[in-house]
């Protein structure tokens, strides 16, 4: 026991006494909390329109008007020909480009049946699918008004009357989703490259060699290593739901213990693994790739950016693999949703399961003799 | 000098754990953007809470399960079973049809469907709820015959550049540019950290090369493994998920080559003012990676960001690189579409490697 103190105490004289490591710890991921839950957002507003009024009617200039009132529009420019307004697109200057061709008003009052067309960039085929729903709507409201006026019927009323709530989150609001995951992101980020880097440093300066002539065990050598970095990320995420109380408004609407509880439990698999890294690896610049590499994979599979649910099913039985995906959604859960242990307890025993995992593999693959 | 640049080939080569991260990651990456990542939804589970389960409920049931976005998780019972189905998480939308559903509907002409979400993740819930709610008006209007419109407004759409809305145009140009940064402008400030906190660097300092033959030597490597990996991700792209390529490829590797030196030249800054590896991978990874990924439109429109991030996103590179691919690939576009874009790369490039001479000088004293 005494050994693993000394080494511990070790390690955390190497981590304070670097003047610079210490505020990379602390404020960069502070930093990255703010800026990344601005800007993780699929939300579309402001969409940059521009309309092609060839009708020059009243009922076209309304139509344009109801665009002009949305708060997801914003129209750019209005131009005189097709031609003229795809070259917005094609500049980039605008996302959507509206055409109500001549005879709009005309045919609405006649026969009842007039057409626009909506034209729409849709390099990002999501934001696309969405920009056109909005669009499509805005026209459809607009044409239910016009029938309301042609018929005279002061009442369309809807048979069947939809009632959507929206539980948990009532306004929608994205960063309310993005904080947690990101939380879980930084957590793992600061745990997996410290440790990763950690090992191998010392096999690179050469300090390894007289680590390896000591008496201490291998499991006493892992649990000092690890420990240091399981306490700095522990107060990372505490201090990271300290800013998401106080600068986004966001409070635990679960058990904390029980997060943090889970946490310490998933930090076992990220510093194992980071562990694992740095014992098959020589030098800082292999593992910070072999870390980056499987990085980059569990967090584009973890659904934290885009949702689990809708990936085919083979990739889903890869994200089985994954524990970021595991924390990602238990820390979504308790934080937003305030579900208890019963609610996620298969996903918490894969965690224990990694966990168990990852550092029997560190300890067993780290050798005394090279 | 030409031994000088054999020597960082060997130092790349020799290792296969590098080797996994220049070319393992790029086609790891589009193959998981193309095949496993998107934003679409389809299979969301859903709960049922059917307080009526007559004939017109039972088929609303079945016209929302066949549309395709929906899989049933669970038929609920009451309304207090709600709360526990979201906090276990499987399930994102319930619909709740009211007692007496056919009757109302028939005789009242006044039915009420709830659509309850889980708005914890709430584009997914935005969008199950603007799903359901057009499968079922479109099963009132089939219902109710009295209620046809009088007046319909056709509207035609079209979607240019992507008309099968693929995600995969969306995050090639992102892949290509931050591998580029990452290889160029990660790859070169660490190695040129680890020279200096290994001590060779010295070495190379007393050597009869001339600064400007040392720093070159250890980029002329780097350029060319960007290069031929940009290669693989537009070949990769092209055969496995035709994305065409509209534009000019000569122009596209032009401007490659342009942002690949951009890179360096930011990657030799980065080198001059850290000591250590670790605090060049430290730096490269939090103010390089991750606004590369974030602010640059990758993933996430740049347009939805409050102002402060919008003007920041002005200074990130890869946004301007991104630009330029995507007129020159999708849009097929020339020149006078993005010397703009060009030209900011160009005085980008000016200003890191003024700096990282100066800073390298002061270093020589």
């Amino acid at each position: 026991m005494t050994r693993i103190l000394y080494i511990l105490q070790k390690e955390f004289i190497q981590v304070l006494r670097d003047k610079s490591m210490l505020p990379m710890i602390l404020f960069i991921p502070v930093l990255q909390l703010l800026i990344l839950s601005y800007t993780a957002t699929f939300e579309i507003r402001n969409i940059r329109l521009v309309v092609c009024d060839l009708d020059h009617s009243s009922e076209s200039r309304e139509l344009a008007g109801k665009f002009k009132g949305s708060s997801f529009y914003n129209i750019v420019n209005y131009v005189q020909s097709y031609d003229e307004g795809a070259e917005w697109l094609k500049k980039g200057t605008a996302e959507q480009l509206l055409v109500i061709e001549p005879g709009f008003a005309k045919n609405i009052i006649h026969t009842g049946d007039a057409s626009v067309l909506l034209t729409t960039d849709a390099i990002n085929g999501s934001a696309a699918s969405l920009m056109n729903a909005y669009g499509t709507s805005i026209i459809n409201q607009f044409g239910r008004e016009m029938a309301v006026t042609a018929t005279g019927s002061a009442q369309l009323r809807e048979a069947l009357r939809i009632e959507p709530q929206f539980w948990y989150n009532p306004e929608l609001d994205y960063k309310t989703y993005m904080v947690p995951g990101i939380l879980v992101l930084l957590v793992t980020i600061i745990g997996m490259f410290l440790s990763a880097m950690n090992v191998v440093r010392e096999k690179e300066t050469g300090t390894i060699e007289q680590i390896n002539v000591t008496p201490i065990r291998k499991y006493q050598f892992m649990t000092g290593k690890l420990l240091p970095f399981w306490i700095i990320a522990l107060f990372e995420l505490a201090f990271g739901l300290l800013i998401a109380r106080v600068v986004f408004g966001i409070a635990v609407a679960g058990s904390i213990p029980l997060l943090f509880a889970v946490a310490s439990v998933y930090l076992l698999v990220v510093l194992g693994f980071g562990l694992l890294v740095s014992t098959i690896t020589d030098t800082m610049q292999q593992a910070m790739f072999i870390s980056w590499f499987f990085m980059v994979i569990f967090i584009l599979m973890s659904g934290l950016f885009t949702p689990v649910e809708s990936m085919p099913d083979w990739a889903q039985w890869v994200n089985k693999a994954n524990p970021l995906a595991y924390f990602i959604k238990i820390n979504r859960m308790i934080m937003l949703k305030g579900s208890g242990f019963s609610d996620f307890s298969g996903l918490f025993f894969g965690l224990v399961f990694y966990a168990m995992l990852t550092l029997s593999l560190a300890v067993f693959r780290y050798r005394k003799t090279s | 000098m030409k031994g000088f640049i054999y020597k960082e080939f060997l130092h790349i080569f020799r290792d296969p754990r590098t080797m996994l991260i220049l070319f393992g990651m790029p086609i790891v990456q589009v193959l998981l953007f193309g095949f496993a990542i998107t934003n679409e939804i389809n299979n969301a589970g859903i709960a049922i809470l059917d307080e009526s389960k007559d004939e017109m409920s039972i088929a609303l049931t079945d016209k929302l399960l066949a549309s395709g976005y929906f899989t049933l998780k669970e038929n609920l019972r009451s309304r207090d079973e709600i709360e526990a189905v979201f906090r276990k998480g499987n399930t994102s939308l319930v619909v709740v049809f009211e007692p007496q559903f056919s009757s109302r509907f028939i005789r009242e002409g006044q039915a009420a469907v709830q659509l309850i979400a889980d708005a914890s993740d709430p584009n997914t819930a935005h969008l199950l709820s603007v799903f359901a709610s057009g499968i079922i008006r479109d099963f009132s209007g089939d219902i109710s015959i009295i209620n046809k419109p009088p007046l319909t407004i056709r509207i035609q759409t079209n979607m240019l550049y992507n008309p099968e809305l693929k995600g995969v145009f969306m995050f090639v140009p992102g892949t290509i540019t931050v591998l580029l940064m990452l290889i160029s402008a990660m790859m070169t400030s660490i190695s040129i950290a680890k020279e200096k906190e290994m001590g060779t660097m010295e070495v190379l300092l007393v050597s009869p090369l001339k600064t400007w033959q040392i720093v070159s030597g250890k980029v002329v490597p780097y350029i060319l493994l960007s290069f031929i990996n940009a290669l693989i991700i537009l070949l990769l792209a092209y055969t496995v998920f035709a994305m065409p390529l509209r534009g000019s490829l000569l122009l596209l590797l032009a401007e490659s080559i342009l942002f690949i030196v951009m890179a360096l030249t930011m990657g030799i800054f980065i080198s001059t003012i850290s000591n250590t590896q670790q605090q060049a991978m430290l730096l490269s990874m939090f103010a390089l990676m991750l606004p590369t990924i974030l602010l640059s439109g990758f993933i996430f429109p740049v347009e939805n960001m409050p102002d402060a991030l919008q003007y920041l996103s002005h200074v990130m590179p890869s946004k301007w690189f991104i630009v330029i691919i995507k007129q020159i690939m999708l849009k097929g576009l020339g020149i006078t579409y993005f010397w703009k874009e060009t030209l900011i790369l160009a005085l980008m490039t000016a200003f890191f490697l003024i700096m990282s001479i100066r800073k390298f000088n002061v270093r020589l004293s």
